[in-house]
């Protein structure tokens, strides 16, 4: 067609060739990123005929260039023709996925997986199937690890004699000698035998996924612990019990950490495709056994599980087992030896309350709570803290409050100041929970306490602290409790302190409203412009600014202005600086309300205008 | 680990201090893994040398069982007792070994491998720190290490015993043994590393049947460790070891061997804790090219693709192989790679970090490189100019322009004539490199405009004027007057086209293009 003819007289293939020659890797690595730029250039057929060649040929560059090559080719297939010449990608995807470099090869096999699905059934079978074959008796590793992430993509479109050849090479890769290989077999085993018919999942699976789970190597031992969740869901309930708990039970006792660990992380999976009969009688034994594994790293996995666990327990005797079983095994954690350990429990141990029920919170959870409130590690104790809600339904949570307070007291003057940061985050949240009541007694002196800080993040979140709790509690209660002792601060002698009352006065103005910003923390703004340390003059000129929207004209005419007026002639350079911004921002207050009308208006006349055209 | 990622959320310093508490209280670590926690009660059994000869032999044996005992050594105050009669018995084992001829009868080798298989083989602890630096951290000592020290002594006088019969003990050291002793350099604690090396050396000397195995076994450690954990600790001591088996490699090479250095030792290099191993790795690579020359260029060409792009020490460690490499090249073989290799070390001379650019020039103080490049002037000069003419105006290091004008007047020395030519036309390169940059650009955007078109058009085949609009826009951008009249015609042709065939705009074919 003629239309081509114009782009190939102005971008011969030469020169895109050469750009993607180039010398510098960068510019190579742009002209891949551009591959289908340049494939469009082509068009279809010159795309299949002479650049797919050119690409096959030349593999050998830095990886970075080959990763971006892997990735363009998954999105080819309108440019070599659609899917009826989708196949002709598949000779530099399958030399991609046979070069060293993981991430390579591992976009590679991505890719590959895309446009299998935009194979015919028949293509699939003369074209995709034996290039899958091609890679799984390679000679070098990596191209058989390629092989296992491909079976499953096609085994579900081929006839029933290219399935049993397909099972056969999974068959031969699970036993490979090099463990690279065997582990990307085994972590591609759940996948592959979910598409399987459920005969050859008992026939052919299980005896794969017990020799890999019971390798030389534990790196192959562990990844046949998530085909477990796997395999376990697709079988029926009753064949479960000969097939999979034996090397379920054999995995959870592993020699290697590594394998029990992972046990244990996929322990709530583990007991949900199992079913709640084998869960009652094998996995509760074995999730005692994991809380009390010797490897520190173990029990805090398994730690980490309790929670979910008990959840989903079989409701019928949920609470016998939990109290009997699992609950003597936590109570244990709460005094071990690793904090790691124990701060993993204390993140989800309070959602124990919920499921146990009020009088058994009381009367078993509660003692545990207390005892990690009281724990030497600041973060099990700031666990706890941040999971207060789940108890406050429960039982409420006056009644940890009297143990509470010395928690909170004590990680709020933490020797770490991101642990003070920490716990003033969590300061909301406490006083809606405790009341406004219990906070003015017994809080409401900490969070004064973080404004004079001496790390400024802390001063920092305290000035932001305020703010939640003043939208919590209301203005009144601010003009009552806090403002006064903000507004305090301003005669402090540390210029830092004094700076406080100004940000704090930044904060809270918007939540406390006109009336108290004019009335009451205006005057202290405005004394405090004849501060003899310049950074708080300046600091001044930015309170002015700040809350310049929230004052009235009035006082913004006849209080702020003047002053303002007096900053910029300041002797200092920062503090005029910042007196001209806050004065031409104010202005534009004033000109905005203004404005605001104007457009409105405006805004009338451009939709009567459009109506008329 | 879930629990520090919570740690993180509450405070990004807590891991150094949990690591620094931890260290207060433990700074040893072991992981035998023990089910029964009763107490074990070892009663000390007669001294060997006491005994009369008759009854040594069941003895020796007697001691070697008491020795598969297992003690909790985290546990620093329990079985104190119990220990010390193991210690005492150890040692007198590794005393009676090394003092003693006709010990080794054949029924001691199963005792004795079961002794040393059931105390040093075990899973190693997790390590207390997540992301332990070598380089900066303390390693976490083996805490059960006044056993086993003594059961790596035992072992290792075991091997050397003038008594010791391959034949026999192949029995019982074979495969699975050396894949469990492979696995153990993996410790964290030097002092095992150093063992193990030593004692896998003995292994790979006196049992020919396990060196393909031994070999293959190293390789799918170091692979593991390149492309799949980047950890593990004992890549230092294998490569020790590989370095002496390399050295009595039989000529010609093996293709395994070779497939070993192309494809296991160069991409090693890719390594984030490279300075660990550097100068063992470097010590094999070497040792290769000087048994086989042939493979200096794909050792090169290997190098160059996996130099390092931004850590400035590695690069540095890179520059200094490149130079043990060159030490021992042959004239032909540096003929071969000199125009890439240059072309990096031109990159390196004109490199920001002082210390990469001193590296490479200090090239220039090495006789033999000298003759190298002597030789071979007129292919170097040329790629080394323009970047040493350029930084020994830009540096910000004295130094380096110091030794970047000496460097440059060895180099007019060698071929004044052409360094001459090089200066003067120096200017004219850098223009015709910006007008090929311009090209490049304009390239660019003209396929852009294409592109754009292109896609209107598979976007808009049923409303042909709105994309003849766009395509128009994008062409009066075009400040070329001939270009774009080309490109305003290329679109003409197009709109044609697609006025003509609406739906045949996607995939045009361009066989009858031409």
């Amino acid at each position: 067609m003629a239309g081509a003819d114009g782009d190939d007289s102005l971008y011969p293939i030469a020169v895109l060739i050469d750009e993607l020659r180039n010398e510098d890797v960068q510019l190579r690595l742009n002209s891949i990123k551009k591959l289908s730029t340049i494939a469009l250039a082509l068009g279809v057929e010159r795309t299949r005929t002479e650049l797919l060649p050119f690409l096959t040929d030349t593999i050998y560059d830095e990886d970075e260039v080959l990763l971006a090559l892997a990735e363009q080719l998954g999105n080819f297939t309108m440019l070599v023709g659609g899917p009826e010449y989708v196949h002709c990608l598949l000779p530099p995807l399958e030399s991609l996925a046979t070069v060293e470099e993981t991430v390579v090869r591992d976009k590679a096999v991505e890719s590959l997986r895309k446009i299998s699905q935009e194979h015919s059934p028949v293509d699939l079978e003369v074209h995709f199937e034996p290039l899958v074959k091609r890679l799984a008796s390679g000679d070098w590793f990596t191209s058989r690890t390629s092989a296992c992430g491909l079976f499953s993509v096609c085994y579900p479109r081929v006839s029933s004699t290219v399935k049993a050849e397909i099972r056969q090479h999974f068959r031969t890769l699970c036993s490979d000698d090099t463990p690279m290989v065997r582990r990307a077999a085994a972590s591609k085993l759940g996948e592959f035998a979910k598409v399987l018919e459920l005969e050859y999942v008992k026939t052919d699976i299980i005896p794969l996924f017990t020799a890999l789970a019971s390798d030389e190597q534990d790196s192959v031992r562990l990844l046949a612990v998530e085909a477990c969740v796997s395999i376990a869901t697709l079988l029926p309930q009753e064949d479960l019990e000969t097939l999979v708990m034996p090397t379920l039970r054999q995995a959870a006792e592993d020699k290697s950490w590594r394998v029990r660990y992972m046990v244990a992380d996929k322990f709530s999976e583990l007991q949900k495709a199992v079913g709640p009969e084998i869960t009652k009688n094998d996995l509760v034994p074995a999730f005692q056994n994991l809380l009390k594994d010797c490897e520190a790293e173990v029990r805090a996995a398994a730690a980490n599980k309790v929670k979910e666990f008990c959840e989903n327990l079989p409701e019928d005797n949920r609470e016998q087992i939990i109290m009997s079983h699992i609950l003597p095994c936590v109570k244990e954690l709460v005094s071990d030896t690793n904090q790691h350990v124990k701060s993993a429990l204390a993140s989800v141990i309070m959602g124990l309350s919920t499921i146990l029920g009020k009088d058994n919170t009381i009367e078993h959870l509660l003692p545990l709570f207390l005892t990690q409130l009281k724990d030497e590690c600041p973060e099990v104790r700031l666990n706890i803290i941040s999971n207060l809600d789940c108890v406050n339904e429960v039982i409420g949570i006056r009644q940890l409050s009297q143990s509470l307070l010395p928690a909170i007291v004590e990680l709020a003057e933490d020797a770490k100041w991101r642990v003070r940061l920490a716990i003033i985050e969590y300061m909301p949240l406490l006083a809606g929970q405790l009341g406004v009541e219990f906070f003015d007694e017994k809080l409401n002196t900490l969070c004064m306490a973080w404004l004079i800080d001496h790390v400024y993040a802390i001063r920092e979140a305290a000035t932001s602290n305020l703010t939640k709790l003043v939208e919590k509690f209301g203005a009144e209660w601010a003009q009552n409790t806090i403002v006064p002792k903000v507004l305090g601060m301003a005669n402090d002698p540390n210029y830092l302190h004094r700076m406080t009352t100004l940000f704090c006065i930044n904060a809270l103005s918007e939540a406390c409203g006109q009336e108290i910003t004019t009335k009451q923390m205006l005057p202290v703004v405005l004394k405090m412009s004849n501060d003899q340390v310049a950074n708080v003059r300046f600091n001044v000129a930015k309170s002015l600014q700040k809350i310049g929207p929230v004052l009235d004209s009035n006082a913004l005419q006849t209080e702020v202005k003047p002053v303002l007026e007096k900053l910029a002639s300041d002797s200092d350079m920062d503090v005029k600086y910042f007196a001209q911004e806050a004065i031409s921002v104010n202005g534009n207050v004033l000109s905005l309300i203004l404005s605001h009308v104007l457009l409105s208006h405006l805004h009338f006349h451009v939709h009567v205008f459009t109506f008329d055209v | 680990m879930s629990a520090v990622s919570a740690s993180e959320k509450v405070d990004g310093f807590t891991r150094k201090s949990v690591r620094k508490a931890q260290k207060q209280r433990k700074s040893q670590s072991s992981s035998q893994f023990r089910t029964q926690n009763t107490p074990i009660e070892l009663s000390p059994l007669p001294q060997l040398k006491d005994a009369p000869s008759t009854d040594q032999q069941e003895l020796f044996c007697q001691k070697l069982q008491q020795c598969c005992t297992l003690f909790d050594f985290l546990d620093s105050v329990g079985d104190l007792k119990s220990k010390e009669v193991k210690r005492a018995a150890l040692n007198e084992l590794v005393d009676y070994l090394s003092t003693n001829r006709g010990v080794l009868v054949e029924n001691a080798y199963p005792e004795i491998t079961n002794m040393i298989s059931t105390n040093i083989f075990r899973a190693l602890p997790p390590s207390d720190n997540p992301d332990f630096d070598p380089e900066e951290d303390e390693p976490t000592l083996e805490a059960a290490w006044p056993h086993i020290q003594l059961v790596y002594e035992f072992l290792l006088r075991f091997l050397e015993n003038p008594d010791f019969q391959p034949s026999i003990a192949k029995r019982f050291i074979d495969q699975k043994f050396v894949l469990q002793l492979l696995e153990l350099f993996d410790s964290e604690d030097p002092r095992e590393r150093d063992f193990l090396k030593t004692i896998l050396h003995r292994i790979y000397g006196k049992f020919l049947g396990l060196r393909a195995f031994i070999r293959k076994q190293i390789n799918n450690i170091f692979l593991k460790f390149i492309y799949e954990t980047e950890h593990f600790n004992g890549v230092a001591e294998l490569l020790e070891i590989l370095g002496s088996i390399i050295n009595g490699f039989a000529l010609p090479l093996k293709a395994e061997h070779k497939q070993f250095l192309m494809k296991v030792l160069i991409p090693l290099h890719t390594a984030k804790a490279l300075s660990l191993f550097h100068a063992q790795l470097a010590y094999c690579v070497v040792q290769f090219l000087e048994k086989d020359p042939s493979l200096t260029e794909p050792v090169i060409r290997g190098l160059l693709k996996f130099w390092p792009k931004t850590c400035s020490q590695k690069e540095v460690m890179f520059l200094g192989e490149i130079e043990e490499i060159l030490d021992v090249i042959e004239p032909s073989q540096f003929k071969k790679i000199q125009e890439p290799l240059f072309k990096q070390i031109s990159k390196c001379v004109s490199n920001p970090h002082f210390q990469v650019a001193e590296r490479a020039l200090y090239f220039w103080n090495n006789e033999y490189i000298l003759s190298l490049i002597e030789e071979n002037i007129d292919k170097i000069l040329p790629i080394m100019f323009s970047s040493l003419y350029k930084i020994s105006k830009e540096h910000w290091n004295q130094t380096i322009v110091a030794l970047i004008y000496n460097v440059l007047k060895t180099l007019m020395e060698m071929n004044c004539p052409l360094f001459d030519e090089l200066t003067a036309s120096y200017k004219t390169q850098k223009q015709r490199e910006m007008i090929k940059e311009q090209e490049r650009d304009e390239l660019w955007k003209k396929l852009e405009e294409l592109q754009v078109s292109r896609t209107s058009e598979i976007q808009n085949n049923s409303h042909g004027f709105p994309a003849a609009l766009n395509n128009n826009n994008s062409n009066n951008n075009n400040n070329d007057p001939q270009e774009s009249s080309g490109d305003v015609e290329a679109t003409a042709v197009i709109m044609e086209d697609l006025h003509q065939d609406a739906t045949d705009t996607a995939c045009e074919s361009v066989s009858c293009a031409k």
